[in-house]
């Protein structure tokens, strides 16, 4: 029980993490930016090729790592989502362009890697572990949900207190007002870009140490996960995903526990669709959609 | 009068003797592997395995007035090489059985070839359960299915540790490793062992930590996996930093040096089973083993059973009387009983697969080892 609670909390804020990214891209653009999890993957490839081959230490790989993904994001916006902003459609062709744009990107990675799992040497995690009244812990679990916990703690603390957070706020409630206030709203976008793909670089670099395996196609594996995260926590809500994030991970645990493993997604789901249903703004989305 | 009629009578004698001294028969044996192609790594093993074995049983005198000729070729790695493989072995070269192909897809389309031209097949490495040896009654089989090794793993190490009850855990979205589940199941029930738990996972899964902690709380004296080596690796690793001990035994996808390389020190410990006992101190293994290692080979169980599937085609002539015709060889492979062999002792099954005693490799220092 106790180390169940553990794997799910786990898993749970690496999810979190990830959908904190997407969330925030959102919040202020009201749209999907599904080459989220192309960044999480290219970026665990970049910690990857630090550690591996230019023999940095894990500690120093993921601050760069990060910061990489950061910049990642703003291409992100530069060639999916800017080129098509302004038009009337532009929620559902920015939604393909980055599709397309996740696509390509896997199809590179696939090129220069090849579709084998790569790995962390041994050593480069920390392989220690503690007991916690019964529950075995690793010091690696513990990171990991000390990083997710300070990340959110973080962003929450941006956006309510500084000049940037305010930019941000203004221009999730209405580009064209923030624009009239003097707001430079493309440098506010590409900020919130910078800032959602780096949580989800983040989120990248943990998920490949947690699980020691690195493959073109791990961002898949979270994506749909992330999507039902920010549904369930509701649509742009920051503490809502995070909470629905751990959720979903305690859900995914208990259900392989006590119901078993092949129900594991169908309980997911399942739950995801009955909050929609029973309270379609999600755990803590705000009061009423915003009618533009 | 009495020289020439001495002379005679010795002229007659030798001419009685040189037929079965000078002009012995020639028995022609094809054998097709992968020397090229995905499956190329495992036919260079075969290949030195067949042309040690085709030596030794010349040089051994066994087969008196018969001598093996080999007749190698690729089967590419492909269906329709293997075929026209088959055929050239058949009606151009005429040998008298076929060792091969490496690969069990590329069997089930060469080998109804075979049958249909009444050539004895061996086949040496093939382990699909079915759809091999069910093609024909020209269809012989050296290497044990999985079905057969599994339960003969499971009895050694049962020996070994004394296990009173096992959980298994397997992947349920995929062929191998389904079909891996069944046999360990019906292995378990056959054995009496009670299975205390099963969990499943797919094969895009990288978390396992929920599984394991579920099947650690049930308390199992040990733990069957089936799974493909990325899956296996994680797995044996996510239950050691779970700080779970439990002895692990896996299918046929854990055996690969890959599981060593991805899972390091959680490895070690964890156990497979094979069809070959290396480490078996038969004189028959120790020989072929010396045998390899003087022609600079390092042989793995490709290259004993490749080895083996020729002593088992030189015993059926011996055994229809020295006569190396293709329904010679195919009615003395009924014959083949109790046949030493780098495999231990070698028999064939009325299905027409071969039966021999498996054995168990553990990981020791990041390697295989054969638990003793």
């Amino acid at each position: 029980m106790g180390q169940q609670i553990v794997n799910g909390l786990f898993l749970g804020s690496i999810y979190a993490l990830f959908a904190l990214g997407y969330t925030l891209v959102f919040g202020v653009l009201d749209i999907l930016n599904l080459a989220h999890q192309a960044v999480f993957m290219i970026c665990a490839y970049v910690a990857l090729v630090l550690v591996v081959h230019l023999h940095m230490p894990m500690f120093a790989a993921l601050p760069v790592a990060v910061l990489a993904g950061g910049l990642m994001g703003i291409v992100v916006d530069r060639v999916a989502f800017k080129p098509l902003r302004g038009r009337s459609d532009s929620n559902i062709a920015g939604l393909i362009s980055s599709i397309a744009l996740a696509t390509i990107l896997e199809a590179a990675v696939l090129q220069v890697f090849g579709p084998d799992v790569e790995r962390f040497p041994f050593g480069a995690v920390p392989t220690r572990s503690l007991k916690i009244g019964g529950a075995v812990v690793s010091e690696l679990q513990i990171v990991i949900i000390a990083i997710a916990l300070a990340m959110l703690l973080g962003l929450t603390w941006l956006l309510r207190r500084t000049r940037l957070g305010r930019r941000i706020r203004a221009v999730a409630e209405s580009p064209k007002a923030a624009r009239v206030l003097g707001v430079d709203v493309d440098r506010v976008i590409a900020a919130s870009f910078f800032l959602s793909s780096a949580l989800g670089a983040a989120a990248g670099v943990l998920f490949g140490l947690a699980f020691n395996n690195v493959a073109p196609d791990m961002g898949r594996s979270v994506e749909l996960k992330g999507l039902a995260v920010i549904v369930l926590g509701g649509m742009g809500s920051m503490p809502g995903a995070a909470l629905a994030g751990l959720a979903l991970g305690l859900l995914e645990v208990f259900t392989v526990a006590w119901i078993g493993s092949s129900y594991r997604d169908a309980v997911a789901f399942g739950v995801l669709f009955l909050v929609l249903v029973l309270r379609p703004r999600g755990l803590l989305g705000s009061a009423a959609l915003r009618e533009a | 009068m009495f020289p020439t009629v001495r002379f005679l009578a010795a002229a007659a004698l030798a001419l009685l003797a040189v037929p079965t001294l000078s002009v012995a028969e020639t028995v022609k044996i094809g054998a097709a592997f992968s020397l090229t192609g995905n499956a190329a790594a495992y036919g260079a093993q075969q290949k030195h395995g067949v042309q040690a074995a085709i030596d030794d049983v010349n040089k051994s005198g066994k087969l008196k007035g018969v001598t093996l000729e080999l007749v190698l070729e690729d089967d590419g790695t492909s269906k329709e090489q293997g075929i026209a493989v088959f055929q050239r072995f058949i009606n151009r070269d005429k040998v008298s059985a076929i060792i091969g192909p490496t690969l069990s897809t590329t069997a089930t389309a060469a080998d109804p070839i075979a049958q249909q031209g009444k050539t004895p097949v061996v086949a040496v490495s093939n382990t699909a359960a079915k759809g091999i040896t069910d093609i024909g009654d020209y269809v012989w089989r050296v290497s044990l299915t999985e079905a057969q090794v599994i339960p003969s793993a499971l009895k050694v190490a049962q020996a070994k540790i004394g296990f009173k009850n096992a959980a298994i855990l397997y992947g349920n979205d995929d062929v191998f490793t389904k079909g891996g589940f069944d046999v360990m199941k019906a292995s378990l029930e056959a054995a009496g062992i009670p299975i205390v738990d099963i969990q499943t996972f797919a094969t895009k899964d990288r978390d396992f930590n929920a599984q394991l902690t579920a099947l650690k709380a049930k308390n199992p004296d040990f733990l069957m996996v089936s799974a493909l080596v990325e899956q296996a690796a994680a797995i044996v690793s996510q239950a050691r930093q779970l700080g779970w001990n439990v002895p692990i035994m896996g299918g046929n996808g854990f055996n690969s040096p890959k599981l060593m390389a991805n899972a390091g020190p959680a490895a070690e410990g964890v156990m497979v089973g094979t069809a070959w006992n290396k480490a078996s101190a038969d004189p028959a293994n120790q020989a072929f083993i010396a045998g390899q290692k003087a022609r600079g080979n390092d042989p793995d169980q490709f290259c004993a059973q490749a080895y083996t599937g020729v002593l088992v085609i030189a015993d059926a002539i011996a055994q229809a009387g020295m006569k190396g015709g293709r329904d010679d060889i195919k009615a003395g492979f009924l014959k083949v009983k109790d046949l030493s062999t780098p495999l231990g002792k070698f028999s064939f099954l009325p299905s027409r697969d071969g039966s021999h005693a498996a054995a168990v490799q553990v990981v020791k220092g990041g390697k295989f080892e054969i638990l003793q």
